[in-house]
């Protein structure tokens, strides 16, 4: 079995008496996508948080690529691969879709200390940026300031930021939400084939599609993972299916 | 070209035409002003890379505005008494040499200052720069080697090769030249890979961190080379008073360079010359009429902040575009 | 240097100290409560001077110009209130400062038109007008005591109208969350001018305590506000708890500074020298125990909402 690229061993963080995370163990292998599900409230997004950095756990190991990320800051995380998009679109409003790009390229590149060379003539930064529009197929939109573009757009535009930044993992929090069906059909496809590139933990609530893509699925509960296994292990997983499938499934 | 930058170059080369203009009609008082307006525009230059690409509302620049004067008058005070400066070092007359002190100085004091203040974000940081500033001030006023509250003069403005500073035109045109660096050195940094990850940042610092790039150290550079523009503002200033006193570093000072900011257009590279051109206009007129000019300044102030927002560049070059 | 002298000094802190906290305590409330920087809270602290020396020199009572000072500085603030600051709650702290600081240039000026340049006097009533005798023989002045007194009563005060009344409560809901006080149908336009006029008359009342110590002039309300600034961010903005703190910590190393640092030096070096180095840095010591404090707690020691 290949060596996990996101390996996270006995996480724990509390707020108060509120144990958000509550000692989860949870890996990301090449090639696969693992899907991370549970009710509102279960601490996905406070796990989110503590991978990219955002949040300082308690206790706990996070390595990524075989290295201890704990001490670093998001920024350090990021340029490492992790690649990351919000439940909430988190975009600079007043840049184009391309110059929201642009900057993950400059990024990648390590290059954010230059003064002098104008960045709308810079084909190394251009390029790369309108390459991954047209992948998440927004390159008709790339002149379009990121407040006005339409919310499905935004999603589109945070994933086509996570590709330019040539994340090694991609880490995405519900990048379906709010999309209509035909969008998520075709996020669902892109997903499908991005594994390929590096693999992705994917928080989703739109079960369809975490049905179609994941490799494993892993449910957190309170806090806790209280199953992880491939698709048919958890649609039969007695307690996954009381404490969050129920009747729905 | 767009039309922001058409504006500005006509704004720019409006102030050259009004100076030539006064030139030729022998009234050198109006060529003062142009040259007031060219340094208080570069002074707000400097402010509008930290204030207006990077939306760091320092309240404290009149700091670096006074750290170049000071720079100015104690270097020049050095060399007319012929006494040693520091570790033997002489004094100096030569406005090259005073600028690039005078920046460097303000630069290491940016870099502190920034160092505790851009740990803080918002209202924080507005009075921590305040505070750091008037604690300049103070210092200032207490220390009575170069003057202490009663300020230091400039007995013979400083020398530049090749010219005679002390002709109105002559100091008018290094000043203006200067200020013309300091806005083309402006649009660079504004369309740089370093302007995006600043200007990023302003908007949104969650992004920028998850793309990589950590706005501190972004915001500490753009917070020096701002506070070093100011500086450099800061020496001509001292040298079209010949006089500096603890005034450069008061808050009033700190709060007009924002205030010729908004006037003019904030983060547009016209905006802090228009405003400067606006202010001493405003100033001038004004103080004419009536001793309480400042009480309609404030006025006029209000009137911009609550129903013209976007000052005389949104007024004339429409909203900011970012490409 | 003698202990009474230093029970001196220290009193003198303090007195500096609650009169600081009373300025603060206003600044802090309202940044809490609608998130707004008011840099013309200054011009109250003026304000409250003025009226208190106008009315105490027309009526010859310094208790009548000390209702009028609070009264006049309640109505100005309610007034800049709802003609200005209430424009500015939703707009970034970038307009809150311009339009406060173009407040600041009305006032400043206006106070000129009318009172001209030449400062008043007001003086100390005579009720308060004598002095004490300190342990070791030294003489303390009623007033500053009373002074003392006032903020203390001041902060006991706020600390009950916060924490057990209704508007208190109101307040308190107004700093959690804003979206929350308008569904519980309280009226947020009264509210904030309640606040507002609150503060007001707060630095309205140290204006006119300390009119009494110094003379009363335009510009007498900025340094005072700076260092009510340097008070809430070391205390933490938004906590009265923080302002009370800070004041006091502000307040004591002021005045102690300017009285030791001088003897410090002369330790070492020769008196006139010591004299000048310490001055310049006693002029500088609570900055640099802001910078100090803000190293290792960038959100202040009482960070309300952090």
């Amino acid at each position: 079995m290949a060596e996990p690229i996101l390996d996270i061993r006995d996480l724990r963080k509390s707020f108060g008496a509120l144990k958000a995370t509550d000692g989860v163990s949870l890996d990301l292998r090449p090639g696969e996508i693992h899907a991370l599900i549970g009710p509102n409230g279960a601490g996905k997004s406070t796990l989110i948080h503590q991978i990219a950095g955002s949040l300082k756990p308690d206790s706990g190991e996070i390595r990524f690529e075989g290295r201890d990320v704990k001490p670093l800051d998001v920024a350090a995380r990021a340029r490492l691969g992790m690649g990351r998009t919000f439940q909430v679109s988190s975009l600079a409003p007043e840049f184009s879709a391309l110059r929201n790009v642009m900057l993950a390229v400059q990024a990648r590149q390590g290059s954010s200390f230059r003064f002098f060379k104008p960045v709308m003539h810079d084909r190394s930064l251009t390029e790369p940026a309108h390459e991954a529009l047209a992948r998440v197929g927004l390159s008709d939109r790339a002149d379009v300031s990121a407040a006005e573009l339409s919310h499905g757009e935004r999603r589109q535009l945070e994933i086509a930021i996570a590709l330019a930044l040539g994340a090694k993992a991609f880490l995405l929090d519900e990048p379906m939400a709010g999309m209509g069906p035909e969008g998520s059909q075709a996020l669902t496809t892109f997903l499908d084939g991005l594994r390929a590139e590096a693999p992705i933990l994917l928080i989703e609530h739109d079960m369809d599609a975490v049905f179609a893509l994941a490799d494993r699925i892993s449910v957190l509960v309170y806090g806790r993972i209280i199953a992880t296994g491939t698709v048919d292990d958890i649609r039969n997983h007695p307690a996954v299916r009381e404490a969050y499938l129920g009747d729905g499934a | 070209m767009t039309r922001e930058t058409t504006i500005s170059i006509v704004i720019v080369a409006g102030l050259l035409a009004a100076a030539f203009i006064a030139q030729a009609m022998g009234e050198t008082f109006y060529i003062t002003l142009a040259t007031r307006m060219a340094i208080l525009g570069l002074a707000a230059t400097g402010l509008n890379i930290a204030l207006g690409l990077g939306g760091l509302v320092s309240f404290g620049h009149a700091a670096f505005f006074g750290i170049g004067g000071y720079a100015a008058g104690i270097l020049a005070t050095h060399a007319f008494n012929s006494e040693p400066l520091l570790l033997g070092l002489p004094g100096t007359n030569q406005m090259i040499v005073i600028w690039i002190a005078g920046a460097i100085a303000a630069g290491l004091v940016a870099v502190l200052i920034g160092l505790i203040s851009l740990r803080t974000s918002g209202v924080y940081f507005i009075m921590i720069t305040l505070a750091f500033a008037q604690m300049i001030y103070y210092f200032a006023i207490s220390w009575p080697a170069y003057g202490g509250e009663d300020g230091l003069s400039i007995y013979v403005r400083n020398t530049f090769p090749g010219t005679n500073t002390l002709a109105p035109m002559s100091f008018f045109l290094i000043c203006f030249g200067l200020l013309v660096i300091g806005l083309v050195f402006f649009a660079l940094i504004r369309d740089s890979r370093f302007g995006a990850a600043l200007q990023a940042g302003r908007q949104n610092d969650t992004r920028l961190a998850a793309v990589g790039i950590g706005p501190f150290r972004v915001r500490l550079v753009a917070f020096v080379i701002s506070a070093m523009m100011t500086a450099l503002a800061g020496a001509l200033f001292a040298d079209l008073n010949r006089f500096v006193s603890p005034s450069m570093f008061s808050w009033h000072m700190s709060g007009e360079l924002i205030v010729l900011i908004i006037i003019g257009g904030v983060g547009r590279l016209a905006g802090p010359l228009a405003g400067a051109i606006v202010y001493v206009l405003f100033e001038f007129a004004l103080g004419g009429i009536t001793e309480h000019w400042q009480f309609f300044l404030g006025l006029i102030l209000l009137a911009v902040v609550l129903f013209a927002r976007g000052g005389v560049m949104g007024l004339l070059a429409g909203r900011a575009r970012h490409g | 240097m003698s202990l009474t002298l230093l029970i001196e000094q220290i009193l003198n802190g303090l007195q500096f100290g609650v009169m600081l906290f009373l300025m603060a305590a206003g600044l802090t409330l309202i940044f809490g409560v609608m998130g707004l920087i008011n840099l013309a809270h200054g011009s109250l602290f003026m304000v409250g001077a003025f009226a208190c020396a106008t009315v105490a020199a027309a009526t010859g009572s310094f208790w009548l110009g000390l209702v009028a000072s609070l009264a006049a500085a309640a109505a100005a603030g309610a007034l800049v209130e709802i003609l200005v600051i209430r424009r500015l709650y939703e707009r970034d702290h970038l307009d809150q400062v311009l339009a406060t600081f173009a407040l600041i240039l009305i006032f400043s000026e206006g106070t000129r038109w009318v009172f001209g340049s030449f400062p008043l006097y007001l003086d100390i009533p005579q009720l308060l007008s004598g002095a004490v005798h300190l342990p070791g023989g030294a003489q303390y002045p009623i007033y500053r005591l009373a002074v003392i007194g006032v903020g203390i009563a001041v902060a006991i005060g706020l600390y009950l109208l916060i924490g057990k009344t209704r508007l208190g409560m109101r307040i308190r809901a107004g700093e959690s969350d804003r979206e929350m006080i308008g569904a519980l149908g309280i009226d947020i336009g009264t509210l904030y001018t309640l606040v507002f006029a609150l503060g007001a008359a707060l630095a309205g009342l140290a204006g006119a305590m300390v009119g009494a110590l110094q003379s009363v002039q335009v510009g007498m309300g900025e340094p005072v506000l700076i260092l009510a600034f340097v008070v809430i961010v070391i205390g933490g903005i938004g906590s009265i708890k923080g302002a009370l703190v800070g004041s006091i910590l502000v307040g004591l190393t002021e005045t102690l500074g300017r009285f030791l640092l001088p003897h410090v030096f002369g330790l070492f070096m020769p008196n006139s020298e010591a004299a000048t180095v310490g001055a310049a840095l006693a002029s500088m010591l609570i900055y640099i125990v802001m910078a100090l404090i803000l190293a290792f707690r960038p959100q202040g020691l009482f960070a309300a909402n952090a």
